[in-house]
């Protein structure tokens, strides 16, 4: 038996060198001493003006996003936890896009949609002969809101779905024949049962919304800054670093102190009160009321899910203006030109990387990331498996859940700080982006491998060796099986988050290597219809390969209910 | 009182319920007994409301209570596992009913420590449910279905989920409570000792349809079927046949020929009694076989016989000095009160 000791010795090592080094650097910046004295940096971050409007305008737009997502998120979980319908397996694997699709091609998806030139506008200008585009949504705060909500949804739909579609409808029945009518049946039964699970996923909801960074940077523009954006501005345009470190340090407190309490309430969810399985407490779309409502509802979730998507991949085979291409002619209406550009360097520049490179450079990235995190994670899910009761594993099992609440762009200011001197120098070293992937990953499949691990009671094991196989063949035939699935969908996870990692990487990568988000966010934010083409087409093919990673995990998820 | 004509169900294409009538007067205690799957608990469903019948109607004192929601039904619903509400306390259990009703706090509250007394957890008011024991829930579940005095009570295999020392201290309980309150109710059960000791009237089921009503004596006394027998656990059933000989009804079996005063013809299957039988020769009809094994329940022994091609298993008190397995045994039986006859359709 290996000690747990030895098991955490690598996950440890990762997180005190990768983790809870550059954060100490941060708060090492913020708090120490300055020109004017000890927390100089951080105090005049405080007491400025602009500090306590970005902070509000975080908090703001956060709750407004959580409110308008439990309002599409809610009945959305009703539907799916309550009926039983043609296509919604399909519909339920559909949902998991946005959970994992690159924050950067969700905000250009939305832009197509959307924007000053988005299919919307256009539309509406061609219908009624206007001059100019009658929404403005990008650069607005709808436009931030509705991102936000594509996004999370899924998050309500899963814990609040999972978790009602598991209550024991005779709770139900049973307040119905004492008497209640639905309302009541509602208000004092179903609702006081759900309110731990909704409250959980308002509050991963929040800490999303709330550390947002790829949507705020391309949808809000310069109008609207989160903390998140902030910190990003101060370090890459401004490199005022301990302003940058001291909005970190707010930024970490708020997330840390949001990610403990989700960790509180969620521990609560899991509080078993007669969980029924599915099969159990779904019913079919009998009569109008239902079907009209389910109607409205996958409509609803289709045109979410889908539009913004459908309309990211026709703009980037759709060429609306010739006379704005740089060079040659190119031909209007349906063109690949946007896709054949992309591996040309047009513009001679030294820090210009052929986007195909960048395409190459993600996926080489992407594949350290899948052999790190799995090299990380297999022993701490191992040992996590193992015993629960376990003093190392006790203090291991949420300082493993840190990273996931620390915000992206805080992560790479860290190593900024922290990697470009000695001890560890690593400014020009490929590894830094694979390693704060790594970071962000990791974590997530110790979540993903540990039920799987943990579902092997050791009868299992004890019994095949009693039916006389020999330990290799134990391995073999039942761990390897039993885990095999777990292990790929937590391969796949970690793969599709390094494909879309955007707030880190942004801070980190080097200009002559970026990796698609990188050169995806340059080309939106240069003019030109060539550079937004490139952007999209760029986007559309970072949508195909994550929706493929996508369908893979759903396909190969075993348990039902599913762990952010 | 409670009229159920012609109820009808069915889930897709299994038909849970095919034509069920049968009526419950006041203050009567109707048991539903039938294996699992046959479709007791959806009747119960339909009579509370929760789902619609196919076919058929239920009607309340002359009234149809067709399109009825549940709340309005005035009745109550036990149900197996209980659904008591994890996220409160037993008072707010039991009190649920009770202020649907818009009765006053008082009022709750007396009703709340009455109803608690009634089922003997004097005391509880401030228990969290998920702390109590399985026969605590059991009470309390029952203290809520009882509590706002519905007119008529159905409980779903209430004492399914607890261990048999339990449930048979129970059902003696539950039926003083039902006595008492004068509770007109119905009970689905699959444990015919259950529905024997609780039930004035019991309803028979197999696969949706209504096999036999009778009073518990009846339906022990004289099964309406094979598959009744079977189901009392009375397994000794043997093909046999009715002839006329010279104005004679005889039944011809491996029991040999019988005279005998049934009015089927042809062929039948014959029920052996297994508490019939008796060691001292006094009976009409003689049983020779070779004793094959006891088995020892306590109160009595049973053993099991090889009578021609036939198997057999014989009931006698434990008292009963028996030979050993091997031995040969030859019993008598009276069959005025030892056989029972089925036509074959």
């Amino acid at each position: 038996m290996l000690s747990p000791w030895l098991l955490w010795l690598a996950p440890l090592g990762f997180l005190v060198v990768f983790y809870f080094y550059p954060l100490s650097s941060i708060l090492q910046i913020s708090f120490g001493r300055g020109d004017a004295g000890w927390m100089a940096a951080l105090w005049e971050t405080v007491s400025s003006a602009s500090t306590g409007r970005v902070l509000g305008f975080t908090v703001w737009q956060a709750v407004l996003s959580t409110l308008l997502t439990l309002a599409v998120g809610l009945p959305a979980a009703y539907l799916f936890a309550r009926y039983q319908f043609p296509g919604k397996a399909l519909l339920q694997a559909l949902t998991t896009i946005p959970f994992v699709m690159p924050t950067l091609v969700v905000a250009a998806a939305f832009n197509t949609l959307l924007g000053p030139r988005g299919w919307l506008n256009l539309a509406l200008m061609q219908l009624f002969s206007l001059e100019s585009p009658p929404i403005a949504l990008s650069n607005s705060l709808a436009g931030i809101l509705l991102a936000h909500i594509f996004y999370n949804t899924t998050i309500v739909l899963r814990m609040v779905g999972d978790f009602w579609s598991h209550i024991d409808p005779r709770l139900t029945q049973a307040a119905q024949v004492l008497g209640a009518n639905r309302w009541r049946v509602f208000w004092q039964v179903t609702m006081p049962l759900l309110l731990p699970a909704i409250l959980a996923a308002s509050l991963l909801v929040f800490i999303f919304d709330f550390s947002s960074f790829g949507v705020i940077l391309l949808l809000g523009g310069p109008r609207f800054a989160t903390l998140e954006v902030e910190i990003y501005t101060q370090t890459v345009n401004l490199f005022n670093l301990p302003t940058a470190a001291s909005l970190a340090a707010i930024q970490l407190a708020c997330t840390l102190g949001l990610t403990i309490a989700y960790t509180q309430l969620s521990g609560r969810v899991s509080r078993p009160l007669s969980l029924r399985p599915k099969t159990y407490t779904q019913e079919r779309l009998a009569n109008w009321r239902s079907k009209l409502f389910a109607g409205g509802m996958l409509l609803l979730l289709l045109t979410l899910f889908i539009l913004p998507l459908l309309s990211l991949a026709l703009r980037s085979v759709t060429n609306l203006d010739s006379s704005r291409l740089d060079t040659q002619p190119a031909q209007q209406g349906i063109t690949l030109d946007f896709y054949r550009e992309l591996s040309v360097n047009r513009r001679q520049s030294m820090f210009y990387a052929p986007p195909t490179s960048a395409i190459g450079l993600s996926l080489g990235y992407a594949g350290v990331t899948v052999l790190l995190s799995l090299l990380l994670g297999l022993p701490a899910a191992w040992s996590l498996a193992r015993s629960a009761t376990n003093p190392m594993n006790r203090l291991m099992d949420p300082l493993l859940m840190l990273p996931l609440g620390t915000s992206a762009v805080t992560l790479g200011l860290g190593f900024i700080v922290a990697l470009d001197q000695p001890p560890l120098d690593l400014r020009n070293s490929w590894a830094l982006i694979p390693l704060a992937h790594t970071l962000v990953a990791f974590p997530f499949v110790v979540r993903n491998l540990t039920p799987a691990l943990r579902s092997i009671r050791p009868q299992i094991r004890q019994a095949a060796a009693t039916l006389g196989a020999s330990p290799g063949k134990v391995l073999r035939t039942i761990d390897l099986p039993l885990v095999g699935r777990s292990l790929l969908v937590a391969a796949v996870f970690a793969f599709t988050i390094s494909l879309g990692e955007f707030g880190a990487t942004a801070m980190i990568a080097h200009p002559e290597y970026p990796t698609v988000p990188v050169a995806i966010y340059r080309f939106i934010s240069q003019p030109g219809a060539m550079n937004y083409g490139q952007a999209l087409a760029l986007s559309t093919i970072m949508m195909l390969i994550t929706s493929l990673g996508i369908l893979l995990i759903e396909h190969l998820r075993v348990a039902e209910v599913g762990e952010f | 009182m409670l009229q159920i004509i012609d109820i009808h169900k069915s889930f897709g294409s299994t038909s849970a319920l095919q034509g069920i009538s049968f009526e419950v007067l006041p203050a009567e205690i109707v048991a539903l007994l039938g294996p699992s799957g046959c479709g007791k608990s959806t009747l119960l469903g339909i009579i509370a409301g929760l789902y619609p019948p196919d076919q058929g109607e239920i009607i309340w004192d002359g009234k149809s209570l067709t399109g009825i929601p549940p709340h309005q039904r005035g009745f109550g619903l036990m149900f197996q596992d209980y659904a008591l509400f994890p996220h409160m306390n037993v008072r707010r259990n039991i009190a649920f009913g009770l202020q649907v009703l818009e009765q006053s706090p008082a009022e709750v509250e007396r009703r709340v420590i009455e109803t608690l007394e009634l089922v003997g957890l004097p005391g509880f008011e401030k228990r969290d449910v998920n702390t109590l024991s399985g026969g605590e829930q059991q009470r309390v579940a029952l203290a809520r279905s009882l509590a706002p005095h519905p007119r008529l009570l159905m409980l779903d295999e209430p004492l399914g989920s607890l261990d048999r020392s339990l449930r048979e201290r129970l059902v003696v309980d539950l039926k003083r409570i039902l006595r008492e309150t004068q509770q007109t109710a119905i009970y689905v059960t699959h444990d015919q000792e259950e529905a024997f000791v609780l039930a004035d009237r019991v309803v028979v089921m197999r696969s949706g349809k209504v096999e036999q009503i009778g009073t518990p004596q009846d339906i022990y006394c004289s099964p309406a079927s094979p598959f009744v027998a079977r189901f009392l656990d009375m397994s000794n059933l043997i093909p046999g046949e009715i002839v006329m000989e010279n104005g004679q009804a005889l039944l011809i079996s491996t029991l040999g020929r019988l005279p005998i005063s049934h009015p089927a013809r042809g062929a039948v299957s014959v029920l052996i009694r297994p508490d019939a039988a008796r060691l001292d020769g006094s009976g009409d009809v003689q049983l020779a076989g070779m004793l094959l094994d006891h088995s020892f329940r306590g109160s009595s022994q049973r053993i099991r016989m090889q009578v021609g091609d036939a198997t057999l298993s014989f009931e006698f008190p434990t008292s009963t000095l028996l030979p050993a397995p091997g031995a040969n045994l030859t019993l008598s039986l009276d069959p005025e009160q030892g056989l029972l006859v089925f036509p074959v359709s």
